[in-house]
């Protein structure tokens, strides 16, 4: 992880490292004694609490924690337990569908945006203001427009539209798209937003270049634009992908987890076991689950860098 | 990670580069569809809220969504505000919304403060195993909060914090400062070094630089701080439902309590008139921070 973190100071400030002045100095105990409560964070919070997490994954802890080693079993009966396979079915689906129609409607939508048009600001404020709500009022909100009886599909029949529907929350089948909209509506705005500074953000020749061969605009957004911002993307995707393996917010606001288990996902499982249904073993095995995805991303990170300074190292 | 795709140094905003517009053809008008249709999908939600809050529920039943209200009634606000209830509590949002303003008013300062002292030394008073805690600290920025939360409730409750005012600024102190620090971290680091030296000729050590050259300094860098965690921690649900107890409940987990309340018959006006009042802090400080949140969210792309 420390590469990691090294690796993204370096490329945005490269002057952290060159002045010599900055070298490491002998322990200032100023700097300790003003960091203390970061020191306490790291090892405290991100260290030590992550321990007896995953320590007491391996107990048959109830409502209070205890030491009574049970070995797997926790995580034997979470891989058997339909609410929790659901739950990663569900969140698979989730962030799957958010993350492929964020990335294309926040792409498209900042590509539209960067077509000089008037009342730039305008729109950027339209798209971006749902982002200031919390997922609490989006769920919320979007829970009243798909009500069955009184919500869109009421008012578009009501013009004529008789076979219109459009309640996906109280159906099993199709209570998760209605969660998928609600996060769009509430985060593309900033993948818009990323996009949009990613596409400033590249080399003006480019665009001369293209247009001397005859490139039509389309393809040079998509063939050679976009490869071009990899940073912009690499934000947005790892922003959208922490929202996903966290989202919990708007399925509380937005259906409970219902109808049924329709809609669960690991993080209200993790909640619910450790405060209404009292087993905190088995929350805490389903909470361990949930740092996988972290530590397969921090893996790849790694393998990534190293092969770029392998390659490097050969030229 | 990929947090620092864009320097806060460099403006956001640089105005358009794309090929250069011709007069109106039909792919002009294309563009501009799209876009306005886009902006009606972002902007229906926000009409249906504000008409459904100023209908009386006899016209709701009705079933006109997207209508204006044709008897104008302000009582949803009012009983929203005021009477609205929670269980056996008939109190409405405001006890809900002053939580929300003390956890909000406590939170966002000290946990910049402490983030803020973290930049600077970890810029330039680096000692030795500092960086390795700050990538633990990046690190805790990816960390789903569920992995961490029980170990912090039953340490909390080790040390009579848990369910107190002072314990929710714990947390959001402790959740904000991955953050926090890499934004100030990579703000100092980007100042120039001779300031840092000049101090140091003069004398002045630790607390005698941060205090006179590098607050002053980093007053843009803060405002964008502000806009973030002032957002963030008003905005917060799981840590208000989990650490903030019943006395200290912040407004979203209160307007979550009341508009799933299940008894007697839902009364969506005032549903939504709570959900407005208690989306409208952090929209305020949207409007009126503009291009500021923009670099905020820039900034803030690991939150989440």
């Amino acid at each position: 992880m420390s590469q990691v973190a090294q690796g993204g100071g370096a490329a945005a400030v490269p002057a952290s490292s060159a002045f010599p002045v900055r070298r490491r100095r002998k322990f200032n105990y100023q700097s300790v004694l003003g960091t203390l409560p970061m020191i306490i964070t790291a090892i405290g919070v991100f260290v030590i609490c992550i321990i007896f997490s995953v320590i007491w994954s391996f107990t048959n802890s109830k409502v209070f924690p205890n030491f009574n080693f049970v070995g797997l079993a926790q995580y034997q009966r979470l891989w058997t337990t339909d609410r929790w396979l659901i739950s990663v079915q569900n969140v698979v689906i989730f962030g799957a569908l958010s993350m492929v129609f964020g990335m294309v409607f926040g792409y498209l939508l900042a590509v539209f945006m960067d077509q000089r048009i008037k009342q730039e600001d305008l729109f950027r404020s339209i798209f971006l203001y749902p982002f200031a709500m919390s997922l609490v009022v989006t769920g919320l909100v979007w829970q009243w427009m798909f009500d069955p009886n009184l919500g869109i599909q009421a008012a578009v029949r009501q013009i004529g539209w008789t076979s219109f529907s459009l309640a996906p929350l109280v159906n099993k089948e199709t209570a998760l798209y209605g969660v998928v909209l609600g996060g769009l509506w509430n985060g593309v705005g900033v993948t818009m937003a990323i996009m949009l500074a990613g596409l400033r953000g590249v080399d003006a020749e480019i665009w001369k270049a293209a247009k001397v061969d005859g490139i039509p605009t389309w393809k040079t957004y998509l063939f050679i634009v976009l490869p071009m911002m990899r940073g912009a993307i690499a934000t947005a995707f790892i922003l959208q992908l922490t929202g996903v393996v966290r989202v919990f917010d708007i399925v509380i606001a937005m259906t409970q987890g219902g109808p049924g288990i329709s809609t669960q996902v690991p993080a209200i499982y993790v909640i619910q076991h450790i405060t209404d249904r009292a087993n905190v073993g088995q929350g805490m095995a389903a909470a361990t689950m949930m740092l996988l995805p972290v530590l397969l991303l921090i893996v790849v990170q790694g393998l990534l860098q190293w092969n770029a300074k392998r390659k490097q190292g050969r030229a | 990670m990929s947090t620092n795709a864009l320097p806060l140094s460099q403006p956001i905003v640089d105005g358009p580069r794309g090929a250069k517009p011709k007069r109106i053809t039909p792919a002009r008008i294309g563009v501009y569809a799209f876009l306005v249709l886009s902006a009606l999908f972002f902007l229906l939600p926000l009409w249906v809220m504000i008409v459904t809050s100023l209908k009386g529920m006899p016209e709701i039943r009705l079933g006109h969504l997207f209508n204006w209200p044709a008897e104008l009634t302000f009582d949803p606000w009012i009983k929203a505000w005021d009477t609205a209830c929670t269980g056996r509590d008939c109190n409405g949002l405001k006890p809900g919304f002053w939580n929300s303003v003390k956890i909000t008013l406590l939170s966002v300062p000290v946990s910049i403060v402490v983030a803020m002292i973290n930049g600077y030394a970890l810029s330039f008073w680096r000692y030795k195993g500092s960086e390795l805690l700050f990538a633990v600290l990046i690190f805790g920025a990816f960390v789903p909060y569920q992995v961490v939360i029980y170990p912090l409730i039953i340490g909390l409750r080790e040390v009579g914090l848990f369910a107190t005012l002072p314990g929710i600024v714990v947390v959001h102190t402790i959740f904000g400062m991955p953050i926090l620090t890499l934004l100030y971290r990579n703000f100092f680091a980007s100042l120039p070094a001779e300031l840092f030296k000049a101090g140091r000729v003069d004398g002045a050590g630790f607390w005698g630089i941060f205090f006179r050259i590098m607050l002053p300094m980093s007053v843009p860098i803060t405002i964008v701080a502000v806009i973030l965690q002032t957002t963030g921690i008003w905005n917060d649900f799981l840590f208000g439902t989990v650490f903030a107890g019943r006395e200290n409940m912040p407004m979203t987990v209160q307007l979550n309590n009341i508009v799933t309340t299940t008894t007697g018959i839902r009364e969506y006006n005032v549903n939504m008139a709570a959900t407005i009042l208690t989306a409208a802090v952090p929209l305020v400080v949207y409007f009126v921070s503009g291009k500021w949140f923009v670099r905020g969210i820039a900034a803030g792309a690991v939150k989440g």
